[in-house]
């Protein structure tokens, strides 16, 4: 077999297969974002990938670059961290749904706001896969968790309205049906100078899956092939009532935290040699 | 330090299409048996995936995109 250029990304020696269920679509979320790394042109020493904790942020564990696992909900401060001191480096956080939005929301708005240049991915499979299936902040109104037998009572958040309202640069929306889609996004907010927020919507058979009775992997994949609109296809908002809506919703340029940061030092250093 | 490769099984068809499957990696989802346009892949006795119709294999490497365990790869070989 030839070597796929993949598995330059990837641990294969010693980690695959992987922990995560059969069917779980953080597989292909993976798959897409390695190879959105690959066509970006970046070498394993060029990236460094963040995760927290979660099902989602098993995924630095499988990839062959710069990589850290950090506590739960704080991915966001610690790649601050790595891009403050590294600016040179491809900073990429990888998390879920809970741990984003949750634990982690006000780093995640406050990141927005800042518009430090890294790009998150956001894995929302509805609940909180890694502990049993309880439910989320992105866990829709009537449907049920391990928490929600009856049905969950309260409204979801949208990530990327939030993400946008904080003064996110880049914000995109996919699924693990469109790979090829989601892969392009990946790519186009890796490019973006400023907090780019991708936000990937996973099937988790196993929890959410079953206890809403969507079916299998297959048949989740094909809910989020019937039930999604791109935005560039909305004429009327009533057609997007009810579907997801995939593709670029916000791309604007704004100054970048770094740059601003170095202007800053750099105005202040001349100010002290002038004394 | 050199990587280590897992082994895997190659099929090759008529159209010069190369299919190569690392079982140890598949855990049998399903997905790339059921977005085939061309119902190439099928699953076999052991639950996970085998090449059932290779001739029929275009090379559109929606299997390859789409598989979350990284077990099947699609490599079109160069004519002659």
């Amino acid at each position: 077999m030839k070597i796929p250029e993949i598995f330059e990304f990837i641990r294969v020696d010693e980690r695959l297969p992987h922990i995560l269920c059969p069917g779980c679509g953080i597989g292909s979320a993976m798959n897409a974002m390695v190879r959105a790394i690959i066509e970006s042109g970046l070498k394993n020493d060029d990236v460094c990938v963040v995760s927290g904790i979660g099902c989602s942020s098993r995924i630095p564990g499988y990839i062959d670059a710069d990589t850290f696992h950090t506590l739960h909900g704080r991915a966001i401060p610690s790649a601050t961290g790595v891009k403050l001191a590294h600016p040179e480096l491809e900073v990429i956080v990888i998390a879920g749904d809970g741990d984003l939005l949750a634990i982690g929301g006000n780093h995640f708005i406050h990141a927005a706001r800042r518009n430090l240049d890294m790009t998150v991915i956001l894995i929302n499979n509805f609940n909180y896969g890694m502990t049993g299936g309880q439910a989320s902040p992105t866990t829709p109104q009537g449907k049920y968790a391990k928490t929600a037998p009856y049905g969950w009572t309260e409204r979801n958040f949208d990530a990327c309205a939030i993400a946008q309202a904080s003064g996110a640069v880049f914000v995109a929306r996919s699924t693990t049906y469109h790979v090829t889609h989601l892969r392009t996004l990946i790519k186009q907010a890796i490019k973006k100078k400023g907090f780019a927020l991708v936000e990937v919507i996973s099937q988790c058979p196993t929890l959410y899956g079953r206890l809403n009775r969507m079916g299998d992997a297959v048949k989740m994949l094909e809910y989020f092939r019937d039930n999604t609109i791109s935005i560039s296809q909305i004429k009327d908002p009533k057609e997007a009532e009810g579907k997801i809506v995939i593709g670029v919703l916000h791309d604007v340029e704004a100054p970048e935290y770094y740059e601003t940061y170095k202007e800053i030092i750099r105005r202040a250093q001349a100010q002290k040699h002038h004394v | 330090m050199k990587k280590k490769y897992p082994s895997s099984k190659c099929v090759i068809g008529k159209n010069n299409v190369e299919i190569c499957i690392i079982k140890e990696f598949c855990k049998g989802c399903g997905i790339c048996v059921e977005f085939c346009p061309k119902d190439v892949l099928g699953l076999g006795k052991d639950l996970k995936v085998e090449v059932i119709n290779i001739d029929a294999c275009t090379g559109d490497r929606l299997c390859e995109l789409r598989c979350p365990d990284l077990a099947i790869f699609v490599h079109k070989r160069k004519e002659g």
